[in-house]
């Protein structure tokens, strides 16, 4: 089965955020709310695919494609 | 005076938290700005009255979400909180969003954690109702054992009791909260605990983990540092963990006290993100509001500028005939006054500049152009955080190039910082609203753009061109190793503050009139007595004029001995030197001499030149641009300033490195002379050629 990540979602769509690979992503992104468990939602795709913008937890995040292509999500 | 107690107060909080708004609002305009020591971050510092007896020195530290750093600025805050120096404050004020609570906590849970006197203070209360907001302020103070203020800076309220709650800092309860050390590791935590009794435990934990940002630690201190270090891989671990507890302890007391109606909150903002951010609107509005901010700093400035010009042309000659003739009044009336003269006549360009970036910050539209700009600038070797200094490089290279230290990857900030000062800074300015209105006419296209102001965008262009051609290829060749990560909060939009705004755009106005000016004022002096004296030909000038010339009125005979005097005195000698050099690109000595002082600093170009004339023509009451108007090729008796030469000078100005100050700041945020070096022979060799080629073209 393919992993779902958050980079899969469309516009829209949200998801629970399954797992993080704590080593290769930086403690601010942890820091800014971005936890597992946390309900996460597609807000917007910047013009050229990337970067997204996402709500986490409460706060509003713009991440790059390759960031977000690391964290796994189950869409709900 | 009378002895008053002072307290220290430091300001922390997320950006977008209002804290510039509580600061200002705590203030007033007892605030300075200055650097930090060793390092060029400026810090913001004021004084408020407490009571009769008691003032409050308030450090206003730079925005961060953590404790921990990911930036220089960021730095700052770890630092004034691990160094117990003089500065070390006696309470801390966290400032707060209502609306971004949980995120907010974060960072006040850490600082709580260092056991310092910590007030929370919940800003934007009065939108608490429209945004479907509720607290249980009573509960949330129990909860986190501490003083929690709800207060509104810009409406101003509760701020008198936030001055009664810095007065009694003394009783703020300073127990940790967290608990995050024995569910993180206990027994690492144990030895921790056992080995730094000198200092909170929470505070030996960011000795261990940060070390890296302090090179200059004491030595003794380090070793029983790096008993604790270990693999990083394990401290990052340890620190992932902290933050996860850190946020299910916050969760849970947000839980009992907090709600949020986020959809009521969020309506008016997402409709304004899909305009702001779309895919096509996105950028026309962007290009809107860049042709607005050129337009506007050309054309409202245009009648302050001639005020001031005409005014200090006005002075100068009030002066000469008023003051006894002699050496003191030339130094007023050619060197001090016009020296003055060059320095206020950019207040107007600046002051507008800054207005209207400050309020593209304040409302939040900087961080959506930033999102929109990303993966473009990635291209260009940059981040979509490299807009911001390139943005404000338009008014100032040095503050653009310290805003450069938000950006986290080496590489993106390298790139950024070198390429910055192709960005049309105010001080090409002047330089291009002279030029320009001595050699482009002033004529409509299509009957609504001045061509004048057209002519000005098109520099403006050049210089962003030149910045992202050059980002490019600096993208391909520069081999730099770091990694970089893009992490940004897009804050929600506000209104932007008036006193803010005002407030900054005098601050940073202020500090480039004392700052530039001080060195704008000092060439003018040093220009005007080396072109004042000169060896033994320039004190026979008029003998020499007498003997050549027999048959000459009085004013005639003054005329000539005064541009003899000028071709013979040091500076023409100077010029006269380089002017074989020049000449190619169709500049004469005397433009020379101004091309020698700019690259102290770019402005003074046209001091200079106002220096230079003013010395060779008695006649006081013309300003600097009829001067230049009527000055005559001699080679060629067509006007000095024609098409060619004016197209060659904008190109030369628009590329060289003709800024000192830059210079130095490029080398402190780099440390090393090898990129300043850089810039100086690269950007200068290109401007050579590139005027070269223009003034071969035209003429």
């Amino acid at each position: 089965m393919n992993i779902i990540t958050l980079a899969n979602l469309s516009v829209g769509e949200k998801g629970i955020i399954k797992d993080i690979p704590f080593d290769s992503v930086p403690l601010k992104l942890l820091e800014m709310g971005c936890l597992p468990g946390k309900e996460v939602e597609l807000l917007q795709v910047a013009p050229l695919r990337d970067p997204l913008y996402i709500r986490v937890n409460g706060s509003h995040l713009a991440i790059r494609r390759d960031m977000a292509e690391l964290i796994e999500i189950t869409k709900s | 005076m009378r002895e008053t107690e002072v307290i220290k107060v430091a300001l922390v909080g997320n950006p977008n938290t209002g804290k510039s708004s509580l600061f200002n609002q705590l203030t007033g305009l007892n605030q300075k700005v200055s650097n930090y020591p060793g390092i060029t971050v400026e810090r913001k510092s004021g004084t408020a009255k407490i009571n009769d007896k008691v003032t409050a020195s308030i450090i206003d530290l730079p925005g961060t979400y953590s404790i921990n750093p990911t930036s220089l600025d960021e730095n700052i805050v770890l630092e004034a909180f691990l160094n117990e120096s003089n500065d070390y404050p006696d309470v801390v004020v966290v400032v707060a969003d209502v609306e971004n609570l949980k995120r907010n906590l974060f960072l006040f849970s850490q600082i709580k954690d260092l056991e310092i006197p910590a007030i929370l203070v919940v800003n934007m209360v009065d939108q608490m109702k429209r945004k479907g907001i509720s607290l249980d302020i009573a509960k949330l103070k129990h909860e986190l054992k501490s003083e929690v203020l709800l207060i509104s800076a810009r409406k101003n309220l509760g701020i008198a009791e936030l001055r009664t709650a810095i007065l009694n800092y003394k009783k703020v309860n300073t127990t940790t909260i967290a608990n995050i050390a024995n569910r993180v590791d206990a027994e690492f935590f144990k030895k921790v605990k056992s080995s730094f009794k000198e200092m909170s435990l929470y505070k030996a934990w960011l000795l261990i983990t940060q070390q890296h940002n302090f090179p200059n630690i004491d030595p003794v201190l380090k070793e029983r540092i790096d008993k604790f270090r270990g693999e990083p891989d394990k401290l990052k671990k340890m620190q992932n963990k902290e933050t996860i507890l850190r946020y299910q302890y916050i969760n849970n007391i947000l839980k009992k006290t907090y709600s949020f109606d986020s959809e009521n909150a969020t309506g008016l903002r997402s409709k304004l993100d899909k305009i702001l951010t779309h895919k096509f609107f996105g950028y026309i509005i962007f290009a809107t509001i860049l042709l607005l901010i050129f337009q506007s700093i050309f054309d409202w400035t245009r009648v302050p500028m001639d005020l001031i010009d005409s005014a200090f042309a006005q002075l100068s000659a009030f002066a000469k005939n008023k003051l006894p003739s002699g050496v003191f009044t030339n130094l007023v009336a050619e060197g001090i006054i016009p020296g003055i003269g060059g320095i206020a006549i950019f207040i107007p360009q600046i002051a507008i500049l800054f207005l209207l970036i400050s309020i593209l910050e304040e409302t939040g539209y900087m961080s959506r152009v930033v999102f929109l700009m990303d993966k473009i600038m990635r291209r260009f070797g940059m981040s979509g955080k490299s807009v911001i200094p390139l943005i404000s490089g338009t008014a100032c290279a040095i503050p653009a190039i310290m805003a450069a230290r938000n950006i986290s990857g080496w590489k993106e900030r390298l790139v950024t910082i070198l390429v910055t000062p192709f960005t049309t800074c105010s001080a090409r300015l002047p330089v291009y609203a002279i030029i320009i209105a001595l050699v482009i006419p002033n004529d409509r296209i299509l009957g609504i753009f001045s061509l004048q102001g057209f002519t000005l965008m098109a520099l403006y262009l050049l210089g962003f061109g030149a910045a992202m051609a050059s980002g490019f290829l600096l993208n391909k060749t520069l081999k730099v190793r770091g990694k970089s990560f893009f992490v940004i909060e897009m804050p929600n939009y506000k209104l932007p503050s008036i006193k803010n705004v005002v407030y900054t755009v005098l601050e940073k106005t202020k500090s480039f009139v004392f700052g530039a000016g001080k060195i704008i004022l000092a060439i003018s002096i040093v220009l005007w007595m080396l072109a004042s004296n000169g060896p033994e030909s320039f004190k026979m000038a008029t003998e020499t004029i007498q003997k050549e010339n027999v048959d000459l009125t009085e004013k005639q005979l003054n005329q000539k001995v005064a541009s003899y005097k000028l071709e013979h005195s040091y500076i023409g000698i100077a010029g006269k030197a380089i002017e074989p050099a020049i000449k190619p690109l169709g500049y004469d000595w005397k433009i020379g001499i101004a091309l020698i002082s700019s690259f102290a600093a770019r402005e003074v170009f046209v001091s200079t030149l106002a220096t230079i004339y003013s010395v060779e023509d008695d006649s006081n009451t013309t300003t600097i641009k009829q001067r230049m108007a009527a000055e005559i090729n001699q080679d060629t008796g067509e006007k000095r300033f024609n098409f060619p030469v004016g197209m060659s000078l904008l190109i030369f100005y628009a590329f060289a490195m003709q800024c000192m100050s830059t210079l130095a700041i490029v080398k402190r945020e780099t440390n090393s002379w090898k990129w300043p070096i850089l810039q100086l022979f690269g950007m200068t060799a290109l401007a050579y050629l590139a005027s070269l080629i223009t003034f071969t073209l035209l003429n």
